[in-house]
C-alpha cells in the first residue's frame, strides 16, 4: 500500500498542477451592447420579458445563446470575437422583427471583433412621444401621446389599452408585481391619441418612501408584450 | 501399467470433453436476459413487458408523482417551506409541463412489432395485448398532444444504419390535428379488440379506449372553437391550432364516443351512489376499489405490502391525526376553490363572514358556514371540525374578543402563517386521502388508486360536447345526472347550460384530479383567469362562477372563536391571504404550448418552435 501510494501522490499532484492552465479557456472579453431603437428613440419593455437569441454556427450542435432586453431596451452580452446571428422570436415585443418567407425570423448578422456597439433597429406598433410626469400632494400625472408608427392595414392593430403604472422599485410595468398603483383608459375611449393624460393615486407605501417610480405604457391588441415610454423617479 | 491407465483416463477425459463443436461450446443461452422470441411466446411474459409500459404512462396529476402534482393554480397553498416557491413564483417557465419521451414511444413500437412478428401466442392473447399496446401509445401520444400540440408521429421503430445520415430519422412535427386525429381512430379501430367488461380497471378495456376518444376528440374540438379567440396561439404548419371548421365535427366525434359508454355498450358503469351521506359518497368514489365501484373506468392501482404505493396520504393527511409524527399537511385547498362550490339552490355566493354593514357573522359551530353547499365541497375538501379517521381536525386561528382583538394559541392544525405541514388556509385535502389504518406511515405507505378515467368525467365530456353543438337539452340531462349525485334537487333546464356552467362543473367535479391545467389550456381562459395581477379581496368575492374569474393567488378562511361578550364560544371567519404569497400567477400566450427544448431542435432541424416563446 506504501509503495502504490509513494507513486500515486506525485503523479496526482503533476496531473493536477499541469491541467490547470490546459484545459481552460479564457473567458469570453468581447462585449456586445446596444439599444433596441426606433430612428434613435430606444423602446422600453418590461424586465426580462422580450427575449433575443444569438447563434454561432459551426461548432456542432447549434443551440441559442438566450438573453433579454432591459427595461429600458438595453441589452449586452459577453461574447468571444466570431460570427453571430441574432433573432428576436416570433411573438415576442411590441414591434415588427422581419421575417423570411417560410415565416422563421429573419437573422441579423454580426461580425464581432473586440467590444462593439449596436442599436437594432426595428419597427414598433406605436411610440409614445413626449412623456412627462409630474407628482403633486398624493398623485402622479402622466401627459404623454402616442403616434401609429404602423400604417399598412395589412399589419396595423389597434391600441387596447394606455396606461400609467408606478411602483415604489425602478421596475415599473404591467406585471402584478411590478406595479402598487396604475390608472389606464382603453383603446376605444382615447380622443386625441397625441394628447393623453393620466392620472393615478399613491397608495401608503409600507416602508414609507417619498418617492416612486412612474412609467406610461401602450397594450397593442394582439400583441402581449406591452410597450412603455422612459422611466422617472418622482419625489412627492 | 498405473502410468498407463492414468494417462488413458486423462487423455480420454480430454478427448470426451473436448469434442464439442464450437457452435455447441460458444451458444449458450443467456440466463439474465429473457431472449425476445422466448418473451413474446409466453402470455406471462408477454403481460410483465406490457406491465411496464404501463407503469411508464405519464400523467399529469398523479399519486405517484408525489403530492406537488396536485398544488399550483390558484386551487391550493402548498405548507411546506421548500415548496413555497408554487406562491412565489410570478409565472411559468415556457418548458414547464413538457413531454418529449420517444424512448417509450420506441419501447411501444418494438412491443407492437414484435407482437405482430410472434406466432406463439394464442390469437385471442394476442389481440388483447396488441390492442393494449396501441391503447398506451395513443394514451402517451395524447398526453404529448395536450402539452405540446403537434408532435412527431412515429408508429415504426427507428433503427440507425450507421451510416452517418440521420437525416431519415429526423421527423418533423405532424400538425396538432393529426396527433388527435391519430389517437381517435386508434381508439376507434382497438375499441372493439378490448374486453368490453370492466373486471380488471388497470388495464386497458373498451371503456377506457372509448373515454380516451371521448375526451381527445373533445379536446381537439375546443382548442379548435376557442383558438379563433388567440390567432397568435397557432403555427403556420398547424403544428399549433386547429382550423374552427373541425370543431363540430371534433364535437360530435366526442359525444358519439361517450354516448357508447353511456348506453352500456363498454361494460356496466354507473355512477357511483352507495352511501346515504352524498358528502361520505363523493368521498369513496376515490377510495372504493371493489367491484361496487362501477364509476372507476380507468384506474392506476396500488397495493400496500406488495411494493407498489405512494406517499399521498402521508403527505396531506390532518397534522394532529398524522400517523407520522410532523410529516402531513401539504396540500391545502384554497379558499378560491371552496367558495366556487354552489349553494344548493344552484347559485353562486361567497363564504359569508361579514353582513351587509361589515360586521363579522357569528357561527355557532365551524362548520355552519358551509352549510347548505354541494355536497362536492365536504367530499373533496377536509372543512374546519371535518372528520377524517373518526377524529375531528382541529383548525383555529385563534381568539377574537368582541372588540376585534385576536389572541390565543391556533389549533393543532393551523392555520399560522408559514408554519408548514399544518394546513395554512384552513383546509386540508380530502380527496384521495386514504382513512385506512396505517395509510399515513412512510413505511406502510397508502393503496388508493388513482382515477385516470371516470365515469362522471364522460358525463361531463359529453354535456360539454352536446352544449357546444347546440344540444343543450341533452347537456342539462348529462349535468343533471352529476348534479344530482352532488345533491342538487332543482334540475338545470335547457336554457340554464352555458359555458360558465360546463366550466364551472368540470373544476368542481374534477378538482384536483389533473384536468384544470389542461381544460384551461383548450378553453384558451389560461391567460385570463391567471393574469398576473394580485387577487384582491374583492375580485375573489365578486364574479364567482364565471369561466374567466381572475384567481391568481390562493387565498384562505380563518377561523376564530369569540371570547367574552354576548357571542362567547362563537366562530368568526376571516378571509386571509396567506403571507408566503407573494407572487401572482401569470400565464402567458407561450405558455400554452410548452417548449421544446434547444436540444431537441438541435438535433433535429425539422423541429419548429412553438409560437410566443
Amino acid at each position: 500500500m506504501k509503495f502504490k501510494l509513494l507513486y500515486i501522490l506525485p503523479i496526482t499532484l503533476i496531473a493536477l498542477m499541469t491541467s490547470c492552465k490546459k484545459d481552460n479557456y479564457d473567458e469570453p472579453t468581447s462585449k456586445l451592447s446596444g439599444r433596441i431603437v426606433y430612428q434613435g428613440q430606444s423602446l422600453g419593455f418590461e424586465n426580462s420579458q422580450v427575449p433575443y437569441e444569438l447563434y454561432q454556427f459551426g461548432f456542432g450542435k447549434v443551440g441559442p445563446i438566450g438573453a433579454s432586453f432591459a427595461q429600458d431596451g438595453s441589452y449586452s452580452t459577453l461574447l468571444f470575437d466570431g460570427q453571430y446571428k441574432l433573432i428576436i422570436p416570433n411573438g415576442q415585443g411590441p414591434f415588427l422583427w422581419p421575417k423570411t418567407a417560410s415565416g422563421a425570423p429573419d437573422t441579423l448578422l454580426i461580425n464581432l471583433k473586440g467590444n462593439t456597439q449596436l442599436d437594432i433597429e426595428v419597427t414598433p406598433y406605436y411610440m409614445i412621444r413626449n412623456a412627462t410626469y409630474s407628482a403633486s400632494g398624493n398623485a402622479v400625472t402622466a401627459n404623454f401621446g402616442v403616434e401609429k408608427i404602423v400604417t399598412d392595414p395589412a399589419m396595423a392593430r389597434d391600441i387596447e389599452r394606455v396606461a400609467l403604472f408606478i411602483n415604489k422599485t425602478q421596475f415599473v410595468s404591467s406585471a402584478g408585481v411590478n406595479r402598487i398603483a396604475d390608472a389606464g383608459i382603453n383603446g376605444s375611449a382615447i380622443a386625441d391619441p397625441s394628447q393623453i393624460s393620466l392620472s393615478v393615486n399613491i397608495p401608503s407605501i409600507t416602508p414609507t418612501q417619498n418617492y416612486v417610480f412612474a412609467r406610461v405604457g401602450v397594450k397593442v391588441a394582439g400583441v402581449e408584450d406591452w410597450l412603455y415610454g422612459p422611466l422617472e423617479k418622482l419625489t412627492y | 501399467m498405473k502410468k498407463i491407465i492414468s494417462l488413458s483416463i486423462i487423455s480420454a477425459v480430454i478427448s470426451l470433453s473436448g469434442c464439442k463443436k464450437d457452435s455447441e461450446f460458444l451458444d449458450i443461452p443467456p440466463i439474465q436476459v429473457i431472449p425476445t422470441e422466448t418473451a413474446f411466446s409466453d402470455p406471462a411474459l408477454v403481460l410483465s413487458i406490457l406491465g411496464d409500459l404501463y407503469n411508464r404512462q405519464v400523467d399529469f396529476s398523479s399519486l405517484d408523482n408525489g403530492w406537488r402534482s396536485f398544488a399550483d393554480f390558484s386551487e391550493s397553498f402548498p405548507s411546506e417551506n421548500g415548496s413555497s416557491f408554487i406562491v412565489e413564483r410570478t409565472g411559468w417557465g415556457y418548458g414547464e409541463w413538457g413531454t418529449w419521451d420517444y424512448a417509450y414511444i420506441r419501447d411501444l413500437n418494438l412491443f407492437l412489432q414484435r407482437m405482430g412478428a410472434t406466432t406463439k401466442l394464442k390469437d385471442i392473447d394476442k389481440v388483447r395485448f396488441t390492442a393494449e399496446g396501441r391503447f398506451l401509445r395513443a394514451n402517451y401520444y395524447f398526453e404529448m398532444a395536450k402539452r405540446m400540440g403537434g408532435v412527431p408521429l412515429i408508429l415504426e421503430p427507428m433503427e440507425y444504419d450507421y451510416k452517418e445520415d440521420v437525416t431519415n430519422l429526423q421527423v418533423p412535427r405532424a400538425k396538432e390535428s393529426e396527433v388527435y386525429d391519430f389517437v381517435i381512430s386508434e381508439a376507434e379501430a382497438i375499441k372493439d379488440q378490448l374486453p368490453a367488461d370492466l373486471n380488471d380497471r388497470s388495464r386497458a378495456t373498451k371503456a377506457a379506449a372509448l373515454a380516451m376518444q371521448a375526451r381527445a376528440a373533445l379536446y381537439a374540438g375546443s382548442i379548435a372553437k376557442y383558438g379563433a379567440t388567440t390567432p397568435s396561439v397557432s403555427l403556420p404548419g398547424g403544428e399549433v391550432g386547429i382550423p374552427a371548421a373541425n370543431a363540430e365535427g371534433y364535437y360530435n366525434k366526442a359525444l358519439a364516443a361517450a354516448q357508447q359508454i353511456i348506453n352500456g355498450t363498454a361494460g356496466p358503469v354507473s355512477l357511483y351512489k352507495v352511501l346515504p351521506n352524498l358528502s361520505e359518497n363523493f368521498a369513496a368514489i376515490f377510495l372504493d376499489k371493489s367491484s361496487v365501484n362501477q364509476e372507476a373506468i380507468f384506474i392506476e392501482d396500488f397495493r400496500a405490502f406488495a411494493g407498489k404505493v405512494h406517499g399521498f396520504t402521508t403527505n396531506d393527511q390532518p397534522y394532529s391525526i398524522s400517523d407520522e409524527g410532523g410529516d402531513a399537511g401539504r396540500l391545502n385547498p384554497s379558499l378560491n376553490l371552496v367558495e366556487s362550490f354552489e349553494m344548493l339552490d344552484g347559485t353562486f355566493a361567497p363564504l359569508p363572514t361579514t353582513d351587509g354593514a361589515g360586521n363579522p357573522i357569528y357561527y355557532d359551530n365551524q362548520e355552519d358556514i358551509f352549510a347548505g353547499r354541494d355536497a362536492r365541497l365536504a367530499g373533496s375538501v377536509l372543512i374546519p371540525n371535518g372528520v377524517f379517521k373518526g377524529k375531528r381536525v382541529d383548525i383555529k386561528a385563534g381568539t377574537i374578543t368582541p372588540a376585534g382583538v385576536t389572541g390565543g394559541t391556533a389549533g393543532l392544525d393551523g392555520p399560522v402563517n408559514g408554519l408548514e405541514f399544518r394546513t395554512q388556509t384552513g383546509f386540508y385535502i380530502r380527496k384521495w386521502l386514504d382513512p385506512t389504518i396505517g395509510s399515513g406511515r412512510r413505511g406502510r405507505g397508502s393503496d388508493v388508486a388513482f382515477i385516470r378515467y371516470r365515469f362522471a368525467e364522460v358525463l361531463l365530456n359529453a354535456a360539454e360536447a352536446a352544449f357546444e353543438l347546440g344540444q343543450t337539452a341533452l347537456a342539462a340531462d348529462y349535468l343533471n345526472l352529476v348534479r344530482s349525485r352532488a345533491g342538487f334537487t332543482t334540475a338545470l333546464a335547457a336554457g340554464d347550460v352555458t359555458f360558465d356552467r360546463i366550466v364551472h362543473e368540470r373544476r368542481v367535479e374534477l378538482a384536483f384530479e389533473g384536468h384544470i391545467l389542461f381544460d384551461y389550456k383548450r378553453w384558451r381562459i389560461a391567460h385570463q383567469v391567471w393574469t398576473g395581477d394580485p387577487t384582491t379581496l374583492a375580485d375573489l368575492k365578486s364574479n364567482i362562477g364565471l369561466a374567466t374569474k381572475k384567481s391568481t393567488q390562493p387565498w384562505g378562511l380563518w377561523p376564530y372563536q369569540v371570547t367574552g361578550g354576548l357571542n362567547d364560544g362563537k366562530w368568526i371567519f376571516k378571509e386571509v391571504l396567506p403571507s408566503r404569497v407573494s407572487g401572482s400567477n401569470r400565464f402567458q400566450l407561450g405558455n400554452y404550448y410548452s417548449e421544446i427544448g434547444a436540444n431537441i431542435r438541435a438535433a433535429n432541424p425539422k423541429i419548429v418552435r412553438q409560437p410566443n416563446q
